[in-house]
């Protein structure tokens, strides 16, 4: 058997056409634009690259003209660094954060759906929201600085958001206060498909909490550590909203990343070509971390298939 | 392991969720209290504090009175741009995702697989590469700079979405509820109307709430493919702490913050289980 | 008039021939059972009958039309499903209405259509509920009703007792068969148990690696099963078969199992007079387990004839007894009186009913007598 549910036989072709005509635009209309808007705009984006335009898009070959103006400028070089930085210190932190909230709320404790809740209620709101919110707790003249300054403790310094080499920290800071709910959740679901008997099994050998946790628990979530590092990392890669909202690049361009420079290139500087290459290079850094990930699930698959 | 006992290591443990809730709630209050007090109370003392004086009137400025630029009529018109996007945008994409994964899921046609292989691809292209082009396609159809053109962007892209919900909800419905149908002389749009969205509450609801939430949230095709009053709320937002730099109005900004962020909040309080789990849904694709 | 006709029908998916070469003909009230191991085509040839799947050669005949190119809705045929497949956001009275309401049936029509089957089918108290709220057997008789309701030319049933447990099994097999003989209806019924086949088919299609390996009435398929994978598919437990050597007698042929061993089995034939172009040659000798039993059995006016045999495995179920013993070196189940349990590990005295032996050729499978 197959799934071929739709093999009718077909009467005259004709007729069958106008009688179906609306299920066929209804189903391939919206598929067929989602699907060739995809296809083309990333086609004309990259060819657009190729080109010398500017002000408007115009046709014409400059080879990797494009890309190596954009690799040679501070403003991606400095981009780049940052996204290194920025995106391996938020994967890491808001994956530890999340399988350490996930671990906790796994002891059966009272108030779990409320704590839950409250972990990922940042997920609802905009980056916008978020990266505003904290300019200002993170403002020295406004936020934790000042209060602890006028609680008398005048020393205290917590000026990152103006200090050109702490000031990535605190996109960081935001971006594991509104996502880390996000990998709880995934590693809270790993943590209760753990086999009960399996648990039961382990505690009849006499092992531990600890020990049950190091040797069968945590052992069985790393392909959902797999999901939720990749997930991170392609937020991390497109994170332009917090920024904006938060340091909008600054001080100075300290706190640039590349989807900034794009939107830069592209509508502040008119600069298309070199925009889309900037564009294409995202879409490159982005493929680095997702084909891997593809073939490692492709594998994953083929294995549990054999299996 | 999992026992209900108050050994020191558990009160540890709560000791220690409680402190993370309280730092994870801690910038929801702050700026709760902040749209409560005064702009000048606020420039004399830090953003943290309780309001001395209930200042309810920063709301009514938030939401129609302070300026923009050259208008004064508060967030009220961006929030209205934003609920005339995100509610078509957010009714199309779910309507259309539902049908196209009615299609590919339960009737097979020439080509499904490679179809809807292209369109999940939708969900990792980045938005920058999708920039230009969109600005020439709205340019083009005389839609840049409208509400409409943002709800032809979102219900376009929001498809990749709402199509890998609904057909990964739709295969696990049997085929032979299809065939059932089939012999019993039901057509494509009866057995999609009177058998499958019957079922389909619960992937609904995942699916709307994801979309209303992300078009809400949204800020780059906002920014880029509108300017002055067609902005929907987040740019407004950005574009009001621009306008403010001058003379801060920490105060009815936070009340403008809280007016944003207020519907996108209300729904994860009601419908928390759906987003949930409409997050793990786009995780596991 | 054939109520069903198959011409030559075959069906590939890529490399893969999942039919080849189908001919059947179903006379009209007749229940025809299709059975055969999992992947053998059956449910494929159902779903090219019901209109569901395409053909890739050869033609279907309804009532004497082809339909080769008619939807499943206008094929005068109703289906029952294996899951039942009760579309469950409807009431019972929906689910069995839905069709009618496809076909623009009057209200009226309907509600006595309904109230006929609800009454055939003793659900009248269910008309109100949701398929989540039934049992399994409830379910069935819903699905049953839904078919029921369209008075067809074809009933299709596709496997429609294998979710329910042993028990309502047995009942549901008798209550389809029942139906059958008061309605008249003719059916063409899918399942892979072959009691089913047995206990309910007027007629049944053995088939295997998407062939009809036989079409014949039950008795006949059990009794002369074409081939050795007949002759192994069809009973419980199966025929058992072994290589054998049929030798020239004085009066006729004999078979000799183990040939040249201490304990070979010499069976004289008669009446086996197809079999004489084997003789002096290898065969595959089928007995049914029913034709060993204890030595003092007499299974008709004929002497049967007796052997000693090892006894390596006693079964009792109750209603008999299994035992797996060896004529000459070869392993043979036996069903002996539930009263008789030989010791395993002894040799005991069986009786062989030699008129209901097979003889297959090796070569072919073949039956050859």
């Amino acid at each position: 058997m197959t799934d071929a549910v739709l093999t009718r036989p077909g009467r005259s072709a004709a007729t069958e056409l106008v009688r179906r005509l609306p299920e066929y635009l209804l189903i391939w209309v919206p598929l067929l634009l989602s699907a060739a808007h995809l296809v083309s705009f990333a086609l004309w984006t990259i060819w657009i690259s190729f080109t010398p335009s500017t002000l408007v898009p115009v046709a014409g070959w400059v080879g990797l003209r494009n890309y190596t103006a954009v690799t040679a400028s501070r403003n991606w070089q400095i981009a780049f660094d940052n996204l290194l930085l920025f995106g391996s210190a938020f994967v890491l932190l808001s994956a530890a954060t999340g399988l350490i909230l996930a671990i906790l709320l796994d002891q059966r404790i009272r108030g779990e759906n409320l704590l839950r809740s409250i972990f990922l209620y940042p997920l609802a709101v905009s980056f916008v929201v978020t990266g505003t919110v904290w300019s200002w707790l993170l403002n020295p003249g406004l936020g934790i600085q000042k209060l602890v300054h006028d609680l008398g403790w005048t020393s205290f310094k917590f000026d990152w958001l103006i200090d050109r080499d702490m000031a990535i920290w605190t996109i960081v800071i935001a971006a594991i206060w509104q996502s880390s709910g996000f990998a709880m959740a995934l590693f809270l679901a790993g943590l209760r498909s753990v086999d009960a008997d399996i648990i039961k099994a382990a505690q009849i050998d006499g092992a531990g909490p600890v020990r049950i946790y190091r040797r069968i628990i945590l052992p069985s979530l790393w392909p959902i550590t797999v999901t939720v590092v990749v997930i991170q990392l392609q937020f991390a890669i497109s994170t332009f909203d917090l920024v904006r909202a938060l340091t909008n690049g600054g001080p100075g361009i300290a706190t640039q990343l590349p989807a900034l420079v794009v939107y830069d290139l592209m509508f502040q500087r008119s600069l298309l070509g070199r925009g889309a290459a900037a564009a294409v290079l995202m879409l490159l850094i982005l493929l680095t971390v997702l084909l891997p990930y593809a073939a490692w699930r492709y594998v994953q698959r083929r294995r549990a298939a054999h299996a | 392991m999992r026992d209900r006992s108050f050994a020191p290591s558990r009160i540890l443990i709560y000791l220690a969720v409680s402190l993370v809730a309280a730092a994870w709630l801690a910038p929801l209050v702050v700026v709760v209290l902040n749209s409560l007090r005064s702009n000048e109370e606020i420039a004399q003392a830090s953003m943290i504090g309780w309001p001395r004086q209930w200042a309810w009137s920063n709301y009514a400025a938030a939401w129609s009175g302070f300026c923009v630029a050259e208008t004064c009529a508060g967030i009220r018109p961006y929030m209205l741009n934003s609920a005339l996007v995100t509610i078509p945008a957010t009714i199309f994409s779910t309507m259309l995702g539902a049908i196209a994964g009615y299609a590919v899921s339960l009737w097979r046609f020439r080509g499904d697989n490679w179809i809807y292989g292209i369109v999940t691809l939708g969900l990792f292209l980045p938005q920058q590469m999708r920039l230009l082009p969109w600005t020439i396609v709205l340019r083009d159809i005389g839609l840049i700079n409208t509400l409409t053109g943002l709800v032809l962007i979102h219900t376009i892209q929001g498809l990749s979405f709402t199509t890998l919900f609904c057909r990964n909800y739709y295969v696990a419905i049997p085929h032979e509820l299809i065939r059932a149908a089939r012999i019993d002389g039901a057509g494509f749009f009866r057995i999609f109307w009177r058998i499958i969205l019957p079922l389909s509450g619960p992937i609904l609801i995942v699916t709307v709430i994801w979309q209303f939430t992300h078009i809400w949230n949204e800020f780059l095709y906002g920014v880029t493919f509108t300017t002055g009053q067609q902005q929907p709320v987040t740019a407004a937002l950005i574009a009001l702490s621009a306008a403010v730099a001058d003379i801060p109005q920490h105060g009815v900004q936070s009340a403008a913050v809280i007016i944003a962020a207020l519907p996108t909040l209300l729904i994860y309080l009601l419908g928390g289980k759906y987003f949930v789990r409409g997050l793990t849904a786009g995780a596991v694709k | 008039m054939a109520a069903l006709s198959i011409r030559a029908l075959s069906k590939r998916y890529a490399n893969l021939e999942v039919l080849k070469g189908i001919d059947l003909d179903i006379e009209s009230g007749e229940f025809t059972v299709l059975v055969g191991p999992s992947g053998c085509g059956k449910s494929t040839l159902l779903n090219m009958v019901a209109g569901l799947d395409r053909p890739s050669a050869g033609t279907i005949e309804i009532g004497g039309r082809i339909v080769n190119d008619v939807a499943p809705k206008d094929r005068d045929i109703a289906m029952v499903f294996q899951s039942y497949a009760l579309y469950p956001s409807m009431t019972v009275r929906q689910n069995i209405t839905f069709g009618m309401e496809c076909r623009h049936v009057p209200k009226a029509e309907q509600e006595k259509a309904v109230a006929n089957v609800a009454k055939l089918l003793q659900i009248e108290p269910l008309l109100g509920r949701k398929p989540a709220q039934l049992s399994g057997g409830q379910r069935q008789r819903v699905a049953m009703g839904r078919a029921l309701v369209r008075n067809p030319l074809l009933f299709l049933f596709d496997e429609p007792l294998s979710n329910l447990d042993a028990k309502l099994r047995v009942e549901m097999r008798m209550e389809i068969k029942r139906l059958h003989q008061r309605i008249g209806a003719t059916i063409v019924y899918v399942t892979h148990d072959q009691i089913e086949a047995m206990t309910m088919a007027t007629r049944i299609a053995v088939m295997h690696q998407g062939s009809v390996q036989q079409f014949a009435d039950p008795d006949t398929v059990y009794r002369y099963p074409a081939n050795l994978f007949v002759a192994r598919f069809m009973g419980s437990p199966p025929m058992n078969t072994m290589p054998a050597r049929l030798e020239a007698a004085s009066d006729g042929a004999v078979v000799v199992i183990g040939a040249g061993r201490p304990d070979e089995v010499r069976l004289r034939l008669r009446g086996y007079d197809a079999a004489a172009s084997f003789v002096g040659r290898e065969v595959v000798f089928g007995i049914r387990p029913e034709c060993i039993a204890e030595a003092s059995r007499t299974f008709s006016s004929d002497a049967p004839v007796r052997v000693d045999a090892p006894v390596e495995l006693v079964e009792p179920t109750g209603a008999e007894t299994m035992v797996l013993l060896r004529l000459g070196g070869e392993p043979a189940m036996a069903r002996i009186s539930p009263d008789i349990r030989p010791a395993p590990g002894t040799t005991a005295a069986f009786a062989l009913d030699t008129r209901r032996i097979c003889l297959f050729d090796p070569e072919t499978e073949r039956l050859i007598a």
